[in-house]
């Protein structure tokens, strides 16, 4: 279980994360959605200890995870995988080798069993075919995919998405979600996700929290989210533009 | 509590104290990044693998640019110093002038620029591309560190890589300048070789590969540093492989005179 309390961070100050305050139950899928430059992303780089914040705190079973350095901190890294937004793989390496590379550094796993693994996860995520391509030669779906498998490939027990289906057609949103929906049931991972699909998140997530202007303002089940009665929740989630200044 | 305002007379006072703030924490961040990479370089797992990839970018790719480089400035010097010895009857002396220039000065510092040219704003770019698409962030979340794998194999492989660039650069400029002096300008081969033998030393060898050596670190230093500290997106790395490219090129001028005055 993750619990974020009180979390805060200014830069030159302008406060971004103004006291943050969130559950996320294990093995629950929990999205985080609000408007560009609400702090999603800053928030997201604190939960994987990218980012410091100036106060606040951010337990991970218990242990607060803002205060670990070094192997600690890597310790608790290592239960964790990240699908970043652009996928972040490594462009020198084919799809097959970003796969890999977590069970080669991380796991230091036989190279027949790296193979196996490596087989299982793409075709988990549909892409069987494709491993001994680059990530250039391949379309953005694609990418996301290889990314999902990468992230997966170590069984973590929390899993991180940021933005997983920005820039992609509705047709590969769905089959996206699907995807994650689908993995999880099958690994039971405590999934958080940044996302803007209002309002096919719904369909997948167990928990949804609105971050504006630095703060949760609303969380709890899609169906409460849905039929808030705050009016910031309500024009995200209709996508009604804001009133004239 | 809010500051005291300042009159406006002390206000350059402030602007300037603010900027040795600013400059003295760069320069701590900058020396605790090669600092962190030496401590990295000699602490296990060894990445073996990375090393030798960072050495044929670093120094397998660049041997092009070396021969050339360093054929042509012993054919320019073997012209030059042909012509000013001949005033003073001295012409015998061509061998262990063109060597010494060579060894001591010009094999360090040109193959550092050359390669700098080459390699460290490559190295630059890459980095700050990895930097820009989270994949350096990606390393980091998996509990990797960027250092062990990115960093500190390039430096190592300067400080492998340079000297031996430098040698290649050493000998080939020394070829140079016996085409242009005996095959050109008619000096016998060999009072072109042996008046070298005569004059140059082990000492003067050696400064050129400690010289070597130092900016093979501070080339990848440099340029490692300001690749991983990209921001901005593209236009960011354009800044950082230009900031690289010009801090590299001034520091190896500047250690090259502080080296040539202290060492032997």
């Amino acid at each position: 279980m993750i619990r974020v309390s009180g979390l805060r961070k200014s830069f030159h100050g302008q406060a971004v994360l103004n006291g943050i305050e969130l559950e996320v139950p294990a093995g629950s899928i929990t999205i985080i959605i609000g408007r560009s430059g609400g702090g999603k992303s800053v928030f997201l780089k604190h939960l994987l200890g990218l980012l410091r914040p100036d106060s606040g705190r951010i337990e991970v079973d218990g242990v607060d995870f803002t205060r670990l350095r070094g192997r600690a901190l890597d310790e608790v890294r290592k239960r964790y995988g990240v699908v970043f937004q652009g996928g972040a793989l490594f462009d020198s390496m084919t799809c097959r080798d970003n796969v890999a590379f977590p069970l080669r550094e991380k796991l230091r796993l036989s190279a027949a069993k790296v193979r196996h693994r490596v087989d299982i996860a793409l075709d988990r995520v549909g892409l069987a075919g494709i491993g001994d391509k680059y990530p250039e030669e391949v379309s953005g779906g694609m990418r996301k995919r290889v990314a999902i498998a990468r992230a997966l490939v170590t069984e973590p027990e929390i899993v991180f998405f940021d933005e997983p289906t920005t820039g992609l057609d509705p047709v590969l949103v769905n089959t996206i979600h699907r995807l994650i929906l689908e993995l999880h049931r099958r690994s039971k991972f405590t999934a958080v996700m940044v996302s803007h699909e209002i309002p096919e998140i719904f369909e997948i997530a167990d928990r949804v929290g609105m971050l504006h202007e630095g703060r949760i303002v609303e969380q709890g089940p899609p169906a409460a989210i849905q039929e808030s009665a705050n009016p910031i929740v309500r024009q995200f989630i209709r996508g009604e533009p804001d009133p004239p200044a | 509590m809010t500051e005291p305002r300042l009159t406006p007379a002390l206000r350059p006072l402030e602007g300037l104290g603010r900027w040795v703030i600013v400059a003295v924490e760069s320069l701590g961040r900058f020396g605790s990044f090669l600092a962190l990479a030496l401590v990295t370089m000699v602490t296990p797992p060894f990445k073996v693998a990375a090393l030798l990839g960072r050495i044929h970018y670093i120094g397998f790719r660049s041997l092009l640019i070396i021969l050339l480089t360093g054929a042509f400035t012993g054919m320019v010097l073997g012209l030059q110093i042909f012509f000013t010895l001949s005033r003073f009857g001295s012409e015998a002396f061509l061998g262990p002038a063109v060597a010494l220039t060579l060894v001591r000065e010009l094999g360090p510092v040109l193959g550092a620029l050359m390669v700098t040219g080459r390699a460290g704003s490559a190295l630059t770019a890459e980095l700050g591309i990895m930097r820009i698409t989270e994949q350096i962030d990606a390393l980091t979340v998996m509990a990797l560190s960027p250092m062990r794998y990115l960093v500190a194999p390039s430096i190592l492989a300067g400080i492998i890589t340079f000297p031996l660039m430098t040698a290649l650069f050493d000998v080939v400029g020394i070829f140079g300048g016996y085409l242009v002096g005996v095959k050109l300008l008619g000096l016998s081969a060999g009072t072109y070789f042996g008046e070298m033998q005569t004059f140059v030393d082990m000492g003067d060898v050696m400064m050129g590969v400690w010289k070597s050596i130092s900016f093979g670190i501070i080339v990848t230093w440099v340029c490692t540093y300001k690749g991983f500290h990209v921001a901005h997106g593209a236009e960011g790395v354009a800044r950082a492989t230009t900031q690289a490219v010009v801090l590299s090129s001034v520091l190896i001028l500047v250690w090259d005179y502080f080296l040539g005055s202290v060492l032997p």
